[in-house]
């Protein structure tokens, strides 16, 4: 459990200085340090293990159908890097607490600095290559988060998104190469996938996990061509860019083709893609190091340089290069670390890190000279120092390799070397020595033992591995480089390789070249600023930026709100897709016999075409499409008749009538004609399409309607159940409110929502507002109304009709469940009674008559039809289940009563409700739009002025 | 005896609503007060119905008491019981968030329209009835139309015109479907359909193809496929936002639907239907989801970008259902869930911040009060609808790359790039909202209600995610052993009882 337990820590401690701030910067920090420092203890104590070549493991299950579990390992390889992320870690974190300024939230700080660290120590301790890619993942999230920490710098925001796209998309990249590394190897666990070379590299698949994985490995660790980012990401403070681009962050990459070296490496493919990138990032990082006035830039790209050094090192693939480019990773950031810190002083201290204004700082800065001294010459390769060392024995493998022709990579290398120096010496020469100058934006001294304690010790590591590496360093060496190789590896690190060595005339060379570079740096630079070369910011910016744009045009423009293009688009993909389906598929003609067409189906279907085509020609007119509409409505209600179902034609011409007196409600509030808003172009595209889903529609009806089932259907046994199983004669009904009343207890509920729907928006419209001004306006503008709204004639008569209808409404209901007729039905008649009244006397008048609100006889509606469901739980019967007994009562003749009269008295009520709370709401819209009504009763209330 | 539990998903919003309409459609917090209470049993219910599911074989409940196939049926099965978790889960979240933010207070019967919206998602979920689906499709669209245009407001209006007049073309083209569906097999339950497709003779394969198409078109609508998606945007991006984050699971009906009506009756294994959905669905899923990353990138407001992360997530799912084996629809209902709660996270982290800036477009404004804990949320929301790690998206997106191994070149390609434009996305839209506003140099907006239950409601579902993660060993056994029974409906069809299968 250590291992996950050091893993977690980080993350653990992540929660605490978001919370410890409260009590103090000191405190804050001193308890960051402290969880790290716990991590690195644990870490210690495995150490004796690991050393003696154990590996030691924790293993914890968590979504093992994928193979990805939290299984964590410890070798040399994870030592070496969980110890430089945790130690330069606390480093960090003590530099950083003198570092940030008061203004800096350090809680927020330290909280992201964990995550990081959390993050990487998972990266360098999984032994699953899934939770890799999670950690993974992860640094890039909380490296976004640390290089956009300074939010109000545009650069640390641009930064931080570069960072997290590049990084990001290597990322994306790597899941799908370890995703097809699993697959070959047969698992996800590092250590089973360590032990699998040969099928790994004989696989096809090999190629494409290898790119996959290096996209990603390069992506992070800056490799040329993805080396643009790393610059960029410098506009985080300080301790980040030391932390992150010393010792961590650009690391994992290093880390990971460690990691893979003992599967991947070893090939031509491994051998060019790796050493090349590596060869051309050092060659080129160096170059641009060389030229740039900002302190960070400069080690920025010092860093790409020498993490391309180590690719190069890695890529060569022969175990001795390997062990050199571990070496090389400890020194990187030992001195690394210290010159980024020392930067950082500067910075703090000079208010400027633009070497075109520093110069003069050892007089100014003993201490942060000495540090940055030590730590720069070691960068530069120049003895005693730890640099020296790695550098040599990397010239000497540089020698001994081919590359192309054989000259070509030990003189890159020596070029990279001389680079090197003289970017090196260049950080010393400008920024420390020279004369001292009164034009510093502040006046520099040397910091507090605070901020210089962390790099002084990184200083004194790197003086101590470059006096007694053998000592020092090569335990740690031979242990990481027996992980990475797989073979027990013994380093010898010494100083001098012999006379007859050419690394040591590749190294005189260098040095020499690069001081020669130093001297000849005006002329060099003024060259440097004449040419032209590409800015990778830009053309970053000029990637990404088309990219969102493009983006948003395309989105914009594909979901622009228009509804009729969304069903065009829509008619048209369904229509062509159904087309396509049906003409795959084997298709017999139906058998059925056709109907004679008689002369009052042929007039009837005429008028239905008429009425239809009209609809479609004269939509524009409101008031005539809705006649026509009517005429739909009432072919249709025959043509149900005519087809033997007397209950759907009473149903649908009810509904037709409740319908057209809510569209002329409607209509009231709305210009009697449509604007014309399509091009006739448009229209007859439109058309088209219409017509093309139309004629498909019309096919399927017409081979549904010509066809027999092809199985007995379910209606034979509604029919022969109806009456012994639901007590009622007219199947319909007892479909209705039995055998299928689960639906209709739906549809009552779709009806009462809808209802209070209109309900809710004529609240809106009532309300003070845009709205509501625009109904009042509208009454200035009526003309043309007829004198007498509420005709005698009519009021009177409807008046008489009332209880008549009632009564018809009541029959139709009772009748019901044995011919046609129904809840649904009456509660249609009682309404349109009702209707009657708002028409001929108004809503003041029918309001004042009302007792029972709308809102209740949905709601009650709702319930009873509940109620008659529930209550079949009583008798240990399901939902809805019915039953019905005969009843003699004197006088009456005997008669049925059946619990399903219940459910259909819900529907009856909500159907009411619905329709006249809908209704209603209408009415009390008109009311605002200037209407006048009176209450009284049998008065006749007149528009304004109309005498 | 039959559990009459299995249809307490529906009867109580059922009663709960009307009582609501009926005596307390006046008093705020009364509604408030009954409409938590019946989420909180509705959870309470899914809960205990998860567990009976995950222990016994799938359970129907014949209503009337009418034998299937002649009566209607809930069938009560794993992955029934777990939308209906799902949804109570997001419900209770939601419903926090807007008795926090008096979301209910703009506009009426929010509670009653709410639970009615549940018991139409409920009941959707239970069915086992083809035209039944229909009604429940019915319900929660007039209900879910209530609360999109909660509120009103004149953006708000014309984009729910938009969302009902769309989702009508969907519900005529339901009927059409069932129609034909009905004139061909002559039943409506969804068991018996399937006995009847598969032993359907040859000459009717056209028109059930014909139907399948439909009424997958229907499901599609609602699930925002690709080319059927132009409805959302609008319509999430205008609603109410703790209405949007309960839409998440809407198009998860969809999905639902499909994964529903292509496992159970219009399966690969018939010979007329043969490998035609799979076939349709996975280009359309693979441009859902290209085209939901590219509208987050492209999103001119949060909201927006909520909706197409929605989208992409959708595609997601739809892509893995389209291979149509065991282990995509283990990992797409891996994803369903965390997209849904991921999603609806997303959108209620979009209405706090739009209501602290007065503004949900993605430019620089002041900083707005708590927006270090908001910043925060939205981090924590980004990553997990960009798949990123640590959360459940990561792993939901691993566990669908690897199911969709055989046609890795295309797929993982799609769906990497997708995830990188997704990435991009949300880290511009979080940088100019969290950000650029410590650029502005203006001193923060003036204080606002700190609103803790609606941040609590947020952090759980965010919390929820965390928990998917933490336990994706034992959910997704649980899923694989749902995905398996999917894919062998024996079960539910025997469950049925029908008379012509013993």
């Amino acid at each position: 459990m250590t291992l996950a337990l050091i893993a977690a820590l980080p993350f653990l401690g992540a929660l605490l200085p978001g919370l410890l701030i409260r009590a103090g910067r000191t405190a804050c920090a001193t308890v960051t340090g402290s969880v790290t420092a716990l991590a690195l203890a644990l870490l210690a104590l495995q150490a004796p293990a690991v050393l003696r070549g154990e590996v030691v493991q924790t293993r914890i299950e968590w979504l093992p159908s994928l193979g990805l579990n939290a299984n964590f390992m410890l070798d040399g390889l994870g030592l070496l890097f969980a110890g430089l992320i945790l130690g330069i870690g606390l480093l960090i974190i003590l530099y950083a607490r003198f570092y940030l300024s008061k203004s800096d939230p350090m809680g927020v700080f330290y909280t992201y600095l964990m995550l990081f660290q959390g993050a990487m120590v998972g990266i360098v301790l999984s032994d699953n290559i899934l939770l890799l890619l999670i950690f993974w993942e992860l640094t890039s999230l909380s490296s976004f988060l640390l290089i956009g920490y300074w939010k109000h710098l545009p650069e640390g925001r641009q930064g931080a998104r570069m960072a997290l796209a590049v990084t990001g998309s290597g990322g994306l990249a790597m899941i799908a190469g370890m995703l097809i590394l699993g697959n070959i190897a047969g698992s996800y666990d590092l250590s089973v996938i360590l032990t699998q070379k040969v099928v790994i590299q004989a696989s096809g698949w090999y190629l494409p996990a290898l790119i996959l994985i290096l996209l990603g490995a390069f992506t992070k660790s800056a490799q040329f061509p993805f080396h643009f980012w790393l610059p960029h990401a410098m506009a985080a403070p300080t301790p980040v860019s030391a932390y992150l681009h010393s010792a961590t962050m650009v690391k994992a990459g290093i880390f990971l083709m460690a990691r893979m070296w003992p599967v991947l490496a070893g090939t031509p493919e491994w051998f060019w893609i790796v050493t090349s990138a590596g060869l051309i990032t050092m060659v080129i990082g160096a170059k641009i190091a060389f030229f740039k006035d900002d302190l960070k830039a400069l080690l920025a790209f010092s860093t790409v340089s020498h993490l391309g050094l180590i690719t190069m090192l890695l890529g060569l693939g022969t175990a001795k290069a390997a062990t050199v480019a571990i070496f090389h990773i400890i020194n990187h950031a030992t001195f690394k670390a210290a010159l980024f810190m020392s930067a950082g002083i500067v910075d703090h201290e000079a208010h400027t890190r633009d070497l075109r204004r520093l110069g003069g700082l050892r007089h100014l800065m003993p201490v942060t000279f000495t540090i940055a001294g030590i730590a720069a010459l070691s960068m530069a390769g120049i003895p005693p120092f730890n640099g020296f060392l790695s550098k040599e024995m990397m010239l000497e493998e540089a020698a001994h390799t081919a590359l192309g022709p054989d000259w070509l990579l030990p003189v890159l290398a020596t070029i990279g070397a001389l680079f090197s120096v003289a970017y090196s010496f260049r950080f010393l020469a400008h920024g420390f020595l020279g004369p001292v100058r009164d034009d510093y934006p502040h006046k520099p001294h040397d910091p507090g033992f605070g901020l210089w304690a962390a790099p002084a010790l990184l200083a004194t590591l790197v003086v101590i591995i470059g006096l007694a590496p053998m000592a020092s360093a090569a335990w740690l060496v031979d242990a990481a480089a027996s992980a990475v190789t797989g073979t027990a590896q013994e380093v010898h690190i010494k100083h001098w390789h012999g006379l007859y060595s050419p690394a040591l005339w590749m190294s005189i060379a260098a040095v020499g070249g690069g001081f020669a570079m130093l001297a000849a740096f005006p002329r060099l630079r003024a060259m440097w600023d004449g040419t032209p070369r590409p800015e990778a910011k830009a053309i970053f910016d000029a990637i990404v930026e088309p990219l969102a744009a493009g983006a948003r045009a395309l989105t914009q423009a594909l979901h622009n709100g228009s509804l009729t293009r969304a069903i065009a688009i829509a008619t048209i993909a369904i229509t062509a897709t159904a087309l396509w389906a049906f003409n795959s598929g084997t298709h017999s003609p139906g058998t059925r016999e056709m109907l004679a067409i008689t002369p009052v189906t042929a007039i009837a279907w005429g008028l239905l075409m008429f009425a239809t085509l009209g609809v479609a020609l004269i939509h524009r007119n409101r008031l005539l499409s809705l006649i026509l509409i009517g005429i739909i409505g009432l072919i249709i209600s025959l043509g149900f008749a005519w087809l033997s179902a007397p209950d759907l034609a009473l149903t649908q011409i009810t509904v037709e009538v409740v319908t057209v007196v809510f569209m002329l409600l409607a209509l009231n509030f709305l210009p009697k004609e449509t604007p014309r808003e399509s091009s006739p172009v448009r229209r007859i595209r439109d058309a088209v399409i219409a017509i093309g889903a139309g004629a498909g529609i019309a096919g399927l009806a017409y081979a549904i309607m010509t066809r027999n089932f092809a199985f007995p259907s379910i209606s034979a046994y509604h029919l022969e159940q109806s009456k012994p199983g639901a007590g009622g004669t007219n199947a319909v009904n007892t479909i209705i409110v039995d055998f299928r009343g689960y639906d209709t207890f739906g549809e009552i509920i779709v009806l009462g929502i809808a209802a209070l729907l209109i309900y809710a928006l004529a609240e809106a419209l009532l309300k003070p507002g845009p709205a509501n001004d625009a109904l009042r306006a509208m009454a200035a503008t009526r003309t043309g109304l007829a004198g007498d709204r509420h005709p005698l004639l009519m009021v009177m008569a409807t008046r008489f009709i009332l209880p008549v209808a009632m009564m018809i409404g009541v029959f139709i209901f009772l009748r019901g469940h044995n011919l046609p007729g129904g809840g649904f039905v009456a509660g249609l008649v009682f309404a349109i009674a009702t209707v009657m009244q708002y028409m001929a006397s108004g809503l003041g008048w029918t309001e004042a008559r009302q007792r029972i609100d709308h809102h209740a006889l949905i709601g009650a509606g709702v319930l009873t039809a509940a109620a008659a469901g529930v209550g079949s739980w009583l008798f240990g019967a399901p939902f809805l289940a019915s039953s019905y007994t005969y009843v003699h009562l004197w006088p009456l003749e005997e008669f049925e009563l059946a619990t399903a009269a219940i459910f259909d008295l819900g529907v009856f009520l909500c159907v009411l409700g619905a329709v006249l709370l809908a209704l209603n709401s209408l009415s009390r819209l008109a009311r605002r739009a200037g209407e006048t009504v009176s209450a009284d009763p049998y008065s006749v209330d007149r528009p304004e002025g109309g005498n | 005896m039959m559990s009459h539990w299995i249809i307490a998903p529906v009867v109580l919003p059922a009663i709960l609503a009307p009582l609501i309409v009926l005596v307390m459609r006046n008093d705020l917090t009364l509604q408030r007060i009954f409409g938590l209470a019946g989420t909180v049993a509705l959870g309470a219910i899914a809960a205990a119905l998860l567990i009976a599911a995950s222990h016994n074989p799938p359970e129907a409940y014949l209503l009337g008491n009418w034998p299937a196939p002649f009566g209607i049926v809930l069938v009560l099965d794993r992955l029934s019981a777990m939308m209906l978790m799902l949804t109570a889960i997001l419900a209770l979240g939601v419903q926090l968030y807007v008795i926090s933010t008096d979301w209910d207070a703009r506009g009426r019967h929010f509670h009653a329209l709410f639970l009615f919206q549940l018991m139409g998602l409920n009941g959707a979920f239970l069915t086992g009835d083809a035209f039944n689906l229909f009604v429940f499709f019915e319900v929660l669209l007039i209900a879910s139309y209530g609360l999109m245009i909660h509120g009103a407001g004149k953006d708000r209006l014309r984009a729910g015109v938009q969302y009902i007049g769309f989702n009508l073309v969907a519900s005529t083209l339901f009927l059409f479907a069932l129609a034909t569906v009905y004139a061909v097999t002559g039943t409506l339950n969804m068991a018996d359909i399937a006995v009847k497709v598969a032993a359907l003779p040859e000459g009717d394969a056209a028109l059930i193809r014909a139907a399948a198409v439909l009424m997958l078109s229907v499901f599609a609508i609602k699930g925002a496929l690709v080319p059927l998606q132009f409805w959302l945007p609008g319509t999430y991006a205008n609603a109410p936002g703790p209405v949007a984050a309960l839409f998440a699971i809407m198009t998860k009906v969809g999905a639902y639907a499909i994964l529903r009506s292509s496992t159970l009756f219009f399966t690969p294994d018939s010979p007329a239907i043969g490998s035609m959905i799979g076939d349709l669905m996975l280009p359309a899923a693979l441009v859902t989801l290209a085209i939901g990353a590219v509208g987050v990138l492209g999103a001119t407001t949060l909201q927006r970008l909520a909706a197409f992360a929605g989208i992409a997530s959708m595609g997601t799912i739809f892509t893995a259902f389209s291979a149509f084996t065991p282990a995509a629809t283990s990992a797409a209902l891996y994803y369903l869930i965390h997209s849904t709660l991921a999603t609806a996270a997303l959108f209620l982290i979009a209405d706090l911040v739009t209501d602290r800036r007065g503004s949900a477009r993605l430019d620089a404004r002041p900083r707005i009060a708590q927006q270090g804990l908001i910043a925060g949320l939205f981090f924590v929301g980004a990553i997990a609808l960009a798949g990123m790690p640590p959360l459940s998206g990561f792993i939901g997106k691993l566990l669908v790359l690897d199911a969709m191994r055989g046609d890795a070149p295309l797929i993982w390609t799609v769906v990497l790039l997708s995830s990188l434009l997704l990435i991009l996305g949300f880290a511009r839209a979080g940088s100019v909202l969290f950000w650029k506003s410590h650029a502005t140099g203006e001193a923060p907006e003036p204080g606002h209600a700190s609103e803790p239950l609606a941040f609590i409601s947020v952090g759980a579902l965010l919390a929820a995610l965390v928990a998917l993660t933490i336990f994706a060993g034992p959910v997704k056994d649980w899923l694989d052993l749902t995905a398996t029974a999917l894919h062998q409906p024996a079960g539910y069809i025997a469950a049925n009882q029908l008379p012509w299968v013993n």
